[in-house]
């Protein structure tokens, strides 16, 4: 069987027949060919292939495709790279596989800062797995872009 | 200047192998080894798939050689009728849908039948595990200097120590994975590595196809670590195996599960030290033997024993050492290369030895280490004189400084005597990682690169040097830009692709930017000559004379060319394992600062420091975010990666249950650099890729004892291990 | 594979009693972990009830707060109320893998998926909280610490749904909730600890501590009879009775069974009195 959905993509209105046992990231990237959001573990731990849904971060790989019926879904094709500078700066990608990832929700962070009041960056970071940067630089690109100072002041070794 | 491919990888434009489009392609699937040892007594097809829709390939059908081409041949594309691990590769399938290839992948049964296994390294093995010479031992070597005996026998104070550390996984976010399909004759591989000409080489040899007839192409590689050096050409393979017998192009691209259960992991060690001292700490003699676990092939264990034991003496002044190494086959999932290449096993072990001296003398781990630092004049284990004017004492000096590392054992202790459960205590390990190949490695790889003058002025490096996340294409970039004063956008990093750029060697060992890096500015400087300019000549010159000089000599193509050259005084003797190991060497001290829940005896690491002398600093940013990386990564093998395996198997195979470090997990990193240039690298720039692994598992490890008086000794230090511990000492 | 829709709770509660072995699907987060390998789990039938909006709000009355049966940690999280009044849904939401499982997975889901070692579980069993399910036949609730029968076994029945969690408001004069897991954040929990005391008593529940998340009688008792408590060896005799811990590949029995004592009594010391 295969199911009619029909959802808004990165603002578009999209519909197609979903196998159900298809899930978001393989629709993204194999039928929609959007590969910037990426797999890195199947299993919601690594956060590479975090997009929005209905406006909150969620893996990609842990949504089936029909349950994003109706709903608005955003990828990091969507986002404006005018906000990356911070993540340049301060050395925020190396090898890349995680960063679109990273990207998703270190803006979705930025676009509330009102979390900061409960939450640390590193806390809401903590879904993103990177294995090169060592954080601080993902961490500096957010407080960068919430225009605070970040921890970072301390992090980088000019003590 | 910030990194060249930043923003496509920020943006998620950048294209990996999984996110290449590919017409009518194949998924390609791997059938292993349910066994770790014994004949393949059958394998048979289940009927719930219809096996006429699905590729099928065994070892029968490897055109030449069934081998995969290494510093040894022992290693089968495909098993032949016999298994030496799990997940060991037997049979691969393929089909259009991926779910179909999966389904047909299981519905193989691979039977085994069983043969007795080795699966401890440090046990002898009985006589029914011996598979591998007469003792299982895969390689042996050893380096003497001075007299040990003599030494130890006449030495006020021997402390001795046994020290341990477990497999660690990569965990490259980006998994494994090759594309491989038949242009016209030529069979074209691309996908994720370190060294497309070891993966070309592979091909070559075991398809029997020649250098025109096969072409590897490197896509960006989403992290590599060691993990993509030697494991490539196995998938490489497989892949292409596959496209020749469907005809069609086949993609392979492994899962999680499969990566971390059938790829391979850092060598676990076990490492014995015996050291003689004088009571005020001067090291006499260290007599030093490392095991490490090899797997069930040699791939690069003799080189990673090699580097291992080289680095077992540390950056300390000692007239007598003797150290021992082998490697021992296992019917393990086989180890490779992996970040620092054995250097970090004997560095964790030596480390933390020398604190468990400073306990047993009294004496300050720091002042100990003050007392032996090489200074320059000295020699290493190897006889290696080091006269690089680097001051090492100053390196440790900063690293106190920065960490406040006085202060805080004054404040330690007050915190401890006032907490109930918690406790602070702060670590220290002094460090070096040498550069580049081994001994006389880099003149054997004879690295030949160049750099093309284009028609438009622009000039491209033709290299098959490789980014993975450490900055290659942006290092590169500034170093042709530098030498030939050009802009960063007029200089072009060409696609590692075998069909177009010269073998410049593997990107491993910390040897692209100063090694490499070398070259193309050698290549640079011959690219000048060759339109009539000398070295001074920059800029709008040099671009004028490039187009001048196509216009000159329409259609052909201009190269600037450089080859390996040993930098003068250097000298290796690989039979005695004496000389010059490394053209340079990286020094390093670095501190962490703990607070450990001696309820749950969760260790924390709340602040780090890492000071290190890595020549002259390129990329300030690229170089923090090196060792913040690297630090971070061997935060985890200190404290939490651990692969559980049973049977010789890992179990832990998935990222819910092997534990890397979250960000909430690690402190900022405090990065500082003490720069030395160093003549002979590029810019004066030393390696640095794997030293900031070397150093956190003894600095947390030193920590750890020193804020609950245990005496840790072995890695990962997890909860678990240290409550045992704790409960033990207290 | 089959997957069955729903917009509105009887649909989906018809689909379920239709088919005796469908498994509902909320937000995915347990079922889909890695996926495409459990080709044994393509070859079933699911009803999708994401679009239920009826189960979404959490509602609050005099007497109690209303989970949904597909309320989310993050709306948890976001509830200044629930963070006042019950803190520890929050702490425990917040240690629910980090942003993009805690947007998706639901508390409803949390309890039917039965793992031993869930965080949300063990603070709805310490505040008391009340499974309500419904079918085709009826309505029926079950207290939480009455739920499960077994490993992975409850009184659910497969043509029920759960439509709301029920949490009585009390005043609670103690309150904690710990987890050790092996890293700080994303962690399974190795012991999970959730305490309470109210008029109704003290409750005491125990994850990752027995084939299912339980409460603690004989760890009540002491606490109730007000048993002088010298050092955490002391609770062990009742740790012994209440849970069953056993080595497996996150942690070992013997590590589970004295950090729960530790904590326990680290975190009841000054409130009990203990030295």
């Amino acid at each position: 069987m295969t199911l009619s959905i029909g959802f808004t993509l990165n603002g578009k209105a999209v519909s197609m027949e979903a196998d159900p046992a298809e899930r978001l990231l393989d629709t993204l990237r194999y039928r929609l060919g959007l590969t910037g959001t990426k797999e890195g573990c199947g299993e919601g731990e690594c956060g590479a292939c975090t997009v929005y849904l209905d406006g909150l971060p969620v893996n990609s790989c842990l949504v089936p495709t029909y349950q994003v019926r109706g709903a608005r879904v955003e990828t990091i094709e969507a986002l404006d790279p005018v906000q990356l500078g911070p993540f340049l700066e301060q050395g925020a990608t190396q090898c890349g596989a995680c960063t679109p990832g990273v990207v998703m929700t270190a803006l979705w962070i930025s676009a509330h800062p009102e979390l900061l009041e409960t939450h640390t960056v590193r806390e809401l970071m903590a879904g993103n797995l990177c294995r090169c940067t060592g954080y601080d630089g993902i961490v500096d690109a957010v407080a960068t872009t919430i225009g605070e100072v970040g921890e970072g002041g301390r992090g980088k070794g000019e003590a | 200047m910030q990194r060249r491919e930043g923003l496509a990888k920020l943006t998620g434009r950048e294209r990996y192998v999984d996110d290449l489009p590919l017409e009518g392609a194949l998924w390609g699937m791997t059938v292993r080894s349910p066994a770790p040892r014994g004949r393949v007594s059958a394998v048979r097809f289940r009927p719930d798939v219809n096996w006429s829709e699905i590729v099928v390939v065994d070892y029968r059908d490897v055109p030449t050689a069934n081998e995969i081409l290494l510093i040894e041949r022992d290693q089968p594309v495909l098993a032949a009728g016999y298994v030496r691990h799990v997940h060991e590769a037997v049979l691969l399938v393929a089909h259009p849908s991926r779910e179909m290839a999966r389904r047909a992948a299981r519905a193989v049964d691979v039977v085994v039948a069983p043969e007795p296994p080795a699966l401890d390294f440090r046990a002898p093995p009985r006589p029914e595990q011996i598979q591998f010479g007469r003792d299982n031992v895969l390689k042996r070597l050893q380096i003497a200097k001075g007299d040990v005996e003599q030494a130890l026998a006449r030495a006020p104070v021997v402390v001795e120590g046994v020290y341990e550390t477990g497999a660690q996984e990569h965990v490259y976010l980006e998994t494994q994975g090759m594309i491989a399909w038949l242009e016209n004759d030529v069979l074209v591989v691309k996908g994720s590595m370190q060294c497309p000409y070891y993966v070309l080489n592979a091909l070559q040899h075991a398809l029997g196809r020649d250098e025109r007839r096969v072409r590897v192409i490197q896509t960006p590689t989403g992290g590599g670590f060691g993990g993509k050096e030697e494991y490539p050409s196995t998938i490489a393979l497989h892949a292409a195996l596959l496209a020749l017998k469907a005809g069609r192009p086949v993609k392979m691209v492994y899962d999680r599960p499969e990566d971390m259960a059938s790829t391979t992991k850092r060598h676990p060690s076990l490492v014995r030290h015996r050291t003689a001292l004088t009571t005020d700490g001067r090291l006499l003699a260290q007599d030093i033997e490392v095991v490490l676990d090899g797997g069930a092939y040699v791939t690069l264990s003799p080189v990673v024993l090699s580097r291992g034991i080289i680095h077992a003496a540390g950056p300390y002044a000692c007239d007598n050492v003797r150290i021992v190494g082998r490697a021992m086959f296992t019917n393990a999932v086989p180890f490779g290369a992996f970040r620092g290449f054995g250097a970090p096993q004997t560095l964790f072990a030596l480390e933390r030895h020398m604190d468990v001296i400073a306990r047993a003398l009294g004496l300050d781990p720091v002042e100990l280490r003050r007392r032996n630092l090489l200074r320059d004049g000295q020699s290493t284990a190897t006889g290696q004189v080091i006269r690089d004017g680097t001051d090492r004492i100053a390196v440790l000096e900063r690293a106190l400084a920065l960490s406040g590392y006085r202060e805080k054992q004054h404040s330690h202790a007050a915190f401890n005597a006032a907490q109930r459960s918690q406790r602070r205590g702060i670590g220290l390990a002094t460090f070096y990682h040498g550069a580049g190949f081994t001994g006389g490695g880099e003149v054997h790889l004879n690295s030949r690169l160049q750099v093309a003058g284009l028609p438009d002025g622009r000039v491209e490096v033709l290299s098959a040097n490789i980014e993975m996340g450490q900055g290659t294409l942006t290092v590169f970039t500034q170093i042709v830009a530098d030498r030939l004063g050009l802009a960063p956008e007029e200089v072009v990093i060409g696609e590692p692709d075998t069909a177009r750029v010269p073998n410049s060697g593997p990107t491993v060992a910390s040897r692209t930017t100063m090694v490499v890096g070398r070259l193309i500015e050698r290549a640079a400087d011959d690219l000048r000559h060759r339109v009539g300019l000398d070295d001074r000549a920059r800029g709008a010159a040099v671009k004028d004379a490039i187009m001048r000089w196509h216009r000159e000599h329409r259609g052909e193509p201009l190269l600037g060319e450089a080859v390996y050259e040993r930098p003068p005084g250097i000298a290796w003797d690989e039979e005695r394992y004496q000389g010059d190991a490394y053209a340079a060497f990286a020094w390093a001290a670095y501190v962490a600062e703990v607070e450990v829940d001696l309820r749950t005896c969760t260790t924390r690491v709340i602040d780090f420091v890492a000071v290190q002398e890595v020549g002259k600093v390129i990329n300030p940013t690229l170089a923090r975010g090196q060792v913040q990386g690297g630090v971070v990564q061997g935060l985890g093998w200190a404290l939490m990666e651990e692969c559980k395996v049973e049977n010789g198997a890992m179990i832990n195979n998935q990222l819910t249950n092997y534990i890397i470090p979250t960000s909430d997990d690690v402190p900022p990193i405090r990065v500082a650099f003490v720069e030395n240039p160093y003549p002979h690298g590029a810019q004066g720039a030393k390696g640095l890729g794997e030293l900031p692994i070397d150093g956190p598992a003894p600095a947390i490890l030193n920590a750890v004892a020193a804020a609950t008086g245990a005496d840790p000794r072995a890695i990962p230090l997890t909860a678990e291990r240290l409550m045992e511990i704790v409960e033990r000492t207290h | 594979m089959r997957v069955l829709l729903a917009d509105r709770v009887p649909e989906a509660l018809g689909l379920l009693a239709g088919d005796g072995a469908a498994i509902p699907v909320a937000g995915g987060t347990d079922l889909l972990v890695h996926w495409p390998v459990r080709i044994d789990a393509h070859d079933r039938t699911y009803v999708d009830l994401s679009r239920l909006e009826d189960l979404k709000p959490l509602r609050w009355s005099d007497r109690e707060l209303v989970l949904g049966g597909l309320t989310t940690y993050w709306d948890v999280i976001q509830d200044e109320r629930i963070g006042r009044e019950f803190p520890l849904l929050v702490r425990a939401a917040r240690q629910v893998g980090a942003i993009q499982i805690q947007a998706r997975g639901t508390w409803a889901g949390n309890i039917v998926n039965a793992s031993p070692a869930a965080d949300g579980v063990p603070v709805l069993m310490a505040y008391d909280a009340v499974v309500v399910l419904e079918s085709g036949r009826g309505r029926e609730e079950v207290p939480l610490d009455h739920f499960y029968t077994g490993y992975k076994e409850m009184r659910r029945r497969a043509d029920q749904l759960v439509v709301a969690i029920r949490i009585p408001r009390r005043p609670y004069s103690y309150q904690v909730f710990e987890k050790v897991g092996s890293r700080r954040a994303q962690a399974i929990a190795k012991v999970g600890l959730a305490v309470t005391r109210s008029d109704a008593g003290w409750r005491v529940v125990a994850a990752s501590m027995a084939p299912t998340i339980r409460r603690c009688p004989m760890l009540e008792r002491l606490l109730e009879q007000r048993v002088q408590v010298a050092h955490p060896g002391d609770l062990v005799p009742a740790i012994t009775q209440d849970v069953s811990p056993i080595d497996d590949v996150r942690s070992t029995a013997e590590y589970r069974r004295r950090v729960m004592a530790r904590v326990l009594y680290d975190d009841l010391r000054e409130t009990c009195g203990w030295p």
